[in-house]
């Protein structure tokens, strides 16, 4: 049988059209399995083979030396210098993790009294309900969630953390706090005040409104225009020298002030570039429907414009959450500063406290940052309705 | 609002009008109502102070802290420390956010008069050292001729250095590097003969060494680094009160009244004990304390000595010999005033 015999003239042109099924063929080779992966992707062409080479060379030289230091040769027992000490153990000493054990109630509460540390706690455990609560979307009653998460948590916390006599709990000034309470405190003022203030911010900088744009215009530019070191050392060098005595601000809440000023001058920007995505469509569409501005705004165009910007926003608050290791040059002990302020004990002096300290701050700062990126991407795919490019 | 303030303040800044944190009222007067000496500290120096294990601040310098308080409100636990960088410390001292700056911070002529300060009392004489391996048999820095010599770049360390070498005809190199745990890791690696620096921070480093016994100290100190509290300009009660802590602290060294027989030395016959306890004349009134206030430092900090041994020398891991830090008694420049 051929080809021919199935076509049937069908109009007066003279074009054909089949009337069968055409024979099966065979399947195209495709091969699977490992090897056939490997072969894929690690050595389809010459430069490819030579990259994996060159690739698994590097691991080879790497993974065992810092598996060694980490783990295998590491101390995690000990009270004291000798433990970490090669010429006293004669053997080959790693990470010296027992200083760190002994050392981590002051890296997470800082000089936090050792009798109230459970404030801290209690805080830390209320913020995690609440970060929870909010960020996992299956968990109901969201509305319920943000006035705990943005009203009672602040109050409590605040309450707890500083102290109050009303309920019998000892104040704590400031600068007793450190190590991983401070970063944390930090990061979280700084990443919930300046995501509204930045959209505010935002918000003006567009507005039809002179003396709001200008405003915004001459903050935006004034603190993008200064590195975040030069505005702390302002508002701990430069500001107690104005101030008259009395009203003189804790200089935690002057860095706090600082930080999230910053990052809201940054994340300002990042919401204009959203907004300028949104078409002129959507705001026609919502002033057709009747929409005032801030219900069009708060309805329609935002959360369309922070849905596309959301890698964006979460790259800032990851910034922003290695950049409180900044507060360290103004004297405030924050968590790498604690661990920095550590290496001096002469108790502790050896060749590895340096090293293992340094090695616990990545392995923190890690977790945290890519825990967020991890939040994000996630969230990024929820959200991605027909937006995906 | 917050950033309105911000904008104000800068204004002002812009206009020159710096506003003084003078007050009628003096600082003596301050720390009684608060209840609490504020200490401006560092950011933790080996000795001098730093965090323990609890988070609590120990070394000499928090020791005269300590000092100060008991002296004033009978507990040595009412201090705050503030720590400070060695840019912001003299702003702090100057604004009025700390009463007393003991920071391991060098006396000299321009701080004293320039920045508006007064120097009470040097806690420690410190100066710069060496240290090289014990293998290359040298007893002196007189022995040095020709040696090559790590050092950090753009200090006085360099200079002083540059000095000493030339004074004595002697011919040296110079390996800078830019920080001090770069100079210290070269000096171990064995790029240099010589390690240099501030003597009781060769003490601290030599620890962090593979083998620090390999490593000795050489006696020659070539700079002087007088390590002093300092007050601000203008308020000579509150001068008068941090420079006597610490000669009352040396005078009790010197008299033999320690943290344990201080009870016992109550009941002393000899004058100067007596005057110096307070169990005769008015001493601590003068300085607008009760009259035992040695009593009440001696008991919850010690002696200078005492001080002196339990946060650098014998008593701790750095291990520092008293020398230059010895009383005058003793072939050291200790020396305090008498209590008359």
């Amino acid at each position: 049988m051929t080809i021919g015999d199935n076509l049937t003239p069908m109009n007066s042109s003279g074009a054909y059209l089949g009337s069968g099924d055409l024979p099966e063929r065979k399947p195209p080779v495709l091969s699977r399995g490992a090897v056939a992966w490997v072969r894929e992707n690690l050595f389809s062409s010459i430069p490819n083979t030579i990259m994996t080479l060159l690739g698994f060379w590097i691991l080879w030289e790497i993974t065992p030396p810092v598996l060694n230091f980490l783990i295998f040769d590491a101390v995690w027992e000990g009270s004291g210098r000798d433990a970490c000490l090669e010429s006293v153990r004669n053997a080959p000493v790693g990470a010296c993790w027992a200083f760190v054990k002994v050392r981590l109630g002051y890296f997470f509460y800082g000089q936090y009294p050792i009798d109230e540390r459970w404030r801290v706690d209690t805080v830390w455990l209320m913020g995690t309900l609440g970060v929870v609560w909010l960020l996992w979307p299956r968990v109901p009653y969201k509305n319920w969630g943000s006035l705990y998460f943005f009203l009672i948590f602040p109050i409590v916390a605040f309450f707890l953390l500083v102290g109050t006599p009303t309920f019998n709990l000892q104040k704590v000034p400031t600068n007793l706090w450190g190590g991983v309470l401070v970063t944390l405190v930090l990061s979280t003022v700084g990443i919930v005040f300046s995501l509204p203030l930045g959209v505010l911010l935002a918000l003006g900088r567009r507005s039809k409104l002179p003396l709001v744009r200008l405003f915004s215009v001459i903050f935006i530019e004034f603190v993008r225009g200064v590195p975040l070191i030069t505005v702390l050392f302002m508002a701990n060098v430069m500001l107690p020298l104005f101030l008259p005595d009395g009203w003189r601000p804790d200089s935690l809440i002057r860095v706090l002030v600082g930080i999230a000023l910053f990052a809201a001058a940054y994340m300002a920007e990042i919401v204009r570039g959203g907004l300028q995505a949104i078409g002129r469509g959507q705001y026609e569409g919502a002033q057709s429907l009747g929409l005032g501005y801030w219900q069009m705004m708060v309805l329609i165009i935002l959360p369309q414009a922070l849905k596309i910007v959301i890698p964006n926003i979460v790259n800032t608050f990851i910034g922003l959450f290695k950049d409180t290791t900044l507060v360290s040059i103004v004297g405030i002990f924050d968590f790498l500063k604690t661990i920095e302020a550590s290496f001096v004990d002469p108790r502790w002096a050896t060749p590895v406290t340096r090293a293992t300290g340094y090695a616990f701050a990545a392995i923190f700062y890690f977790i945290f940052c890519w825990g967020m990126s991890q939040y994000s991407q996630w969230m990024e795919r929820k959200l991605a309705t027909g937006h995906k490019r | 609002m917050k950033s309105i303030l911000k904008a104000a303040a800068f204004g002002i800044a812009a206009l020159g009008l710096t506003v003084g944190a003078a007050s009628a009222q003096g600082v003596l007067q301050k720390v009684k109502e608060r209840g609490q000496v504020i200490c401006g500290t560092g950011l933790g120096i080996a000795g001098f102070g730093m965090p323990d294990e609890k988070g609590v601040w120990k070394g000499i310098d928090i020791d005269y802290c300590r000092a100060i308080a008991a002296a004033i409100l009978n507990d040595p636990m009412k201090v705050k420390t503030v720590s400070l960088t060695a840019k912001d410390r003299f702003t702090a001292l100057q604004s009025g956010e700390i009463d007393v700056l003991i920071r391991t911070t060098t006396w000299t002529m321009s701080r004293d008069t320039s920045l508006g300060l007064n120097f009470a009392g040097i806690n420690y004489y410190d100066g710069q050292g060496f240290m090289v391996r014990k293998s290359m048999n040298i007893k002196s820095a007189l022995e040095l001729n020709g040696a090559s010599v790590c050092t950090q770049q753009g200090t006085t360390t360099e200079l002083n250095l540059a000095d000493y070498f030339r004074a004595n005809k002697m011919k040296y190199e110079v390996v800078a590097f830019v920080t001090n745990d770069e100079t210290i890791k070269a000096y171990e690696a064995g790029r240099c003969d010589v390690f240099t620096t501030d003597a009781s921070g060769l003490f601290a480093e030599r620890l962090k060494f593979a083998k620090p016994d390999d490593h000795m100290i050489l006696p020659e100190i070539i700079s002087k680094e007088p390590l002093a509290a300092s007050v601000r300009h203008g308020d000579d009660q509150w001068f008068d009160l941090v420079k006597w802590v610490h000669y009352a602290m040396l005078n009790a060294e010197e008299l033999g009244v320690t943290q344990a027989n201080v009870d016992q030395m109550l009941k002393s016959d000899n004058p100067e004990i007596k005057r110096l306890l307070g169990t005769e004349g008015k001493f601590g009134e003068m300085i607008g304390v009760s009259n035992d206030w040695v009593v009440r430092i001696v008991k919850n900090v010690g002696n200078y000595g005492e001080v002196f041994e339990r946060n650098v020398g014998m008593g701790s891991p750095l291990k520092i010999e008293r020398g230059k830090n010895n009383l005058w008694t003793k072939g050291g420049l200790q020396y305090a005033p008498p209590i008359r």
